[in-house]
């Protein structure tokens, strides 16, 4: 059909329209798919590749890249290749990757016997393990050693889970109720202050018993960590590098190990998983360019649902003001309209907001008036999860409200007339058969606002988020819940390591992946979101009146 | 099967159905009105709905409200439980008493008017909650928790609606998988079983088809054994079949008020008869 005629029969819209759609789609498709591939990639296990240079240096790493870039010195050969090495080794080479021109390459090898160690500090380490040494007294040599580095790598990460466990559960224990005795001390300064009759020396007494009582365990507890660190931190483990220098890491300080061009394809993928799970459940080492991003995820899911324990009942009643109570007029009207600005406002000044008015306002006067014994060190007047989930929830609330006023308005009104007509009150209407019947159009809201609070930074870097919280804002000690901590965040996580962190290029995968996985955790509420509001749907599906 | 004439008038169909009601011997008629309205205005905004309407129905009878489209007999209906009330710009004026109470006094509590005064609707407006549910609704709002008491409820109004034999197996299923013709019978036993003395119904077969349409008939002669029933219909042959005394509105007035028998075979006004004739509509 030629184009005239498509005109004439008004039919030409179809292909602008639809090409506007697949345009869209394309890019969304090619958003995840870049990410995806570029983060889900940089698990898999990689061939270290021994270059030997015609100026007689030898480097071996991986193979990160390879570009072609023009030379301007050779007219006659105006482009050349170059490829990007990863060559580790940090400590002893003072870089971690390196760009090699391709015409500088003398022979090119995948050998042996070259292993990827994942260490503590300085990034990975490529080498051979060459002996392995228990005190002062070698213990195994060459192949042996190589041989024996598996079950070695193995032991250490349950004797770093047992000094974990020391340091952090039961150490960290005594360090938590001496500080509360501490406080509670001060509180009784405080008091004393305040009613200088009452006698509270008993108190007193009590108290500093139970911190001496604290110190002592806490003395046992540290020689008994020392003990174990005295007996698992003995081993060492030499490696050779491709130049030739020998460097000795302590078994303690090895994550993982394993000879890259020895792996079939299931060792591969075992070591891809491996990466794939300390990813998802670890803590993040090296200023975040490495280990894991528990933290980070657990902060994001807690601040998203903090976030929405507030942003819907607040929302909801806003709305339910709005419909059912206020008369509709040009008052009703402005606040409509400027509920829905609202919601235009960009989130670094609904952050600025949160910092002035929760921050320093709240926070600050809740301290003084509760908390008054451990300032001028701030409890809720610092950035805080509570902080930071309130500020997203004033964020999100024109959301929430918009959605549900619409979701009231669909009703019908057929529904409310047969409630009022039987007798019940306004409020009882509401309550049985107007919110349930517009509960599945608040919750669109509500996925709607998770899904903008899930990915939203600014307002958090004011509020509370932190590049490395060193507790969980939900542990094991009294009150369990810990909202005045800062916490981590995926969003800030992306910036902090892909922008703020001294060693970029190493911390590359690490954004792509932690982007991929706050995706699929936005991803995630949603959908549970979505399966409740089917649920409800179901259950009250309304007639069209 | 005396009659051979074919005769397709309306005004013949709806005398044949007058005749063949039993007809109440009006001795028998109860001298206790359930509704008394004397002097009633309805305005809406500036527009006057209703205009001094004067009359009384009668207690465990069916009042049959006609008239043309927009003429107020709803409006008139939805007085009598204040269901204008949800409507802003509604002024009512002049004396209104059901069963005794004032319903437009300043003491009069809404609530007790709505609960002894039921309503069915013109589209049956079943709640999204199990048949169950939408029956006991109003004893769980008016804060009866009693199991035993709520399936007793339940299980007389559904009978009196003659709904229970379709429905007792699946009492816990949504109330809106239901036919419409249950439907309907499902929002009767709903306003039944708070037990109201008077219920309203607003063109409650409109929606319906036919055979359902009879089975709402049937339900109502039988319901007005115990309760007062007012209907606002269109259809006159519905009128004719189940009502005892008719009202025909016009205009915002009440034009003819008396039996039915009478008021459809010897109409007093002009204007009665042109409608129930069909000459204007």
């Amino acid at each position: 059909m030629s184009l005239r005629k498509q005109v004439q029969r008004g039919e030409h819209l179809i292909w602008l329209t639809g090409t506007a759609l697949g345009g869209s789609l394309l890019m969304i498709a090619g958003l995840i798919a870049v990410i995806a591939v570029n983060g889900l990639g940089s698990f898999w296990p990689r061939p270290l590749v021994r270059l030997a240079l015609t100026d007689g240096s030898v480097f071996l790493g991986e193979q990160v890249q390879s570009e072609t870039i023009p030379d301007p010195d050779h007219p006659d050969h105006p482009k050349r290749d170059r490829i990007q090495l990863r060559v580790g080794n940090r400590d002893l080479l003072g870089f971690d990757f390196k760009w090699i021109d391709a015409d500088r390459i003398g022979s090119r090898e995948l050998p042996l016997a070259v292993w990827y160690v994942e260490r503590r500090e300085y990034g990975p380490l490529f080498g051979t393990p060459v002996a392995i040494k228990s005190g002062d007294r070698e213990v195994a040599q060459g192949e042996e050693a190589a041989a024996r580095l598996p079950e070695l790598v193995a032991r250490a990460a349950g004797d770093r889970a047992a000094v974990r466990r020391l340091e952090k559960d039961e150490i960290g224990d005594i360090n938590h109720r001496i500080e509360r005795a501490r406080l509670e001390l001060k509180r009784l300064d405080f008091e004393a202050h305040r009613a200088p009759a009452r006698d509270l020396s008993k108190q007193r007494a009590a108290l500093e018993q139970r911190t001496a009582a604290e110190k002592a365990r806490y003395q046992v507890k540290q020689e008994e960590l020392a003990r174990l660190l005295d007996s698992v931190a003995g081993t060492f483990v030499t490696f050779r590098t491709a130049d030739g220098t020998e460097k000795e890491l302590r078994s303690l300080d090895i994550f993982r190990a394993y000879p890259a061009n020895e792996l079939g394809t299931v060792g591969r993928l075992r070591v891809y998983l491996s990466r794939l799970w300390a990813f998802l459940v670890e803590e993040p080492r090296e200023s975040n360019t490495e280990g894991g991003i528990f933290p980070a995820i657990f902060g994001t899911v807690m601040m998203v649902m903090i976030m929405s324990v507030m942003v819907v009942p607040l929302g909801v009643l806003a709305a339910l003001y709005l419909r059912e109570y206020a008369r509709q007029g040009p008052l009703v009207r402005l606040v409509r309209i400027a509920v829905n600005n609202l919601a235009g406002v960009p989130s670094i000044v609904f952050g600025v907001f949160g910092l002035g008015f929760f921050v320093y306002f709240v926070g600050g006067n809740i301290d003084r008036f509760f908390f008054p014994e451990s300032l001028p060190a701030p409890t809720y007047g610092t950035g805080g999860i509570l902080w930071a989930s309130l500020t997203l929830a004033l964020l999100t609330v024109p959301v929430v409200i918009v959605a549900s006023e619409e979701a009231l308005a669909a009703v019908p009104r057929s529904m409310r007339e047969a409630s009022l007509a039987m007798g019940a009150t306004r409020f009882q209407t509401m309550l049985r058969v107007v919110l349930p019947a517009a509960a599945p159009g608040i919750l669109t809201g509500l996925i709607l606002a998770m899904a903008r609070g899930a990915g939203e930074v600014a307002p958090l870097m004011l509020t509370g988020v932190v590049k490395l919280a060193p507790e969980l804002p939900l542990d094991g000690h009294f009150p369990f819940f810990h909202l005045d901590r800062k916490f981590m965040h995926l969003g800030f996580h992306i910036y902090d390591v892909g922008f703020q962190s001294p060693n970029v290029e190493a911390a590359k995968p690490m954004v792509y992946t932690t982007a991929i996985l706050l995706l699929l955790i936005v991803l995630l509420l949603n959908l549970t979101a979505i399966l409740v509001r089917n649920h409800l749907r179901k259950k009250y599906q309304t007639l069209a009146f | 099967m005396e009659t051979t004439v074919v005769d397709d008038s309306p005004v013949l169909r709806i005398r044949t159905a007058v005749r063949a009601r039993e007809v109440v011997p009006q001795a028998e008629v109860a001298a206790q009105p359930a509704i008394r309205i004397q002097g009633l205005n309805l305005a809406y905004v500036d527009n006057h709905v209703l205009h001094d309407i004067t009359m009384e129905i009668e207690a465990e009878r069916v009042t049959a409200f006609i008239g043309p489209s927009g003429c107020g007999k709803s409006t008139l209906l939805r007085c009598f439980n204040r269901m204008n009330d949800l409507i802003d710009g509604v002024r009512v004026w002049g004396d209104l008493s059901v069963m005794g109470l004032e319903v437009n006094g300043a003491q009069t509590d809404v609530i007790e008017v709505r609960r002894r005064v039921g309503m069915v609707f013109q589209k049956s407006n079943p709640f999204p909650k199990s048949i169950y549910e939408n029956v006991v609704y109003g004893l769980r709002i008016a804060g009866i928790r009693d199991k035993p008491t709520l399936d007793a409820a339940c299980e007389r109004s559904l009978r009196s609606a003659a709904l229970w034999d379709e429905v007792k197996d699946r009492l816990d299923q949504s109330g809106l998988g239901l036919s419409g013709g249950q439907m309907q019978r499902l929002c009767i036993a709903r306003a039944i079983a708070v037990e109201p003395e008077i219920i309203l119904m607003d063109e409650p077969c409109s929606a319906l088809d036919p055979i359902a349409t009879v089975k709402i008939e049937e339900l109502i002669y039988e319901l007005k054994e115990k309760y007062t029933i007012v209907i606002v219909t269109h259809n006159l042959q519905q009128a004719a079949r189940v009502s005892d005394r008719t009202a025909f509105f016009w205009l915002g007035r009440l034009v003819e008020y008396g039996p039915t028998a009478d008021l459809f075979t010897k109409p007093q006004d002009k204007l009665t008869e042109d409608y129930i004739t069909g000459r204007f509509g």
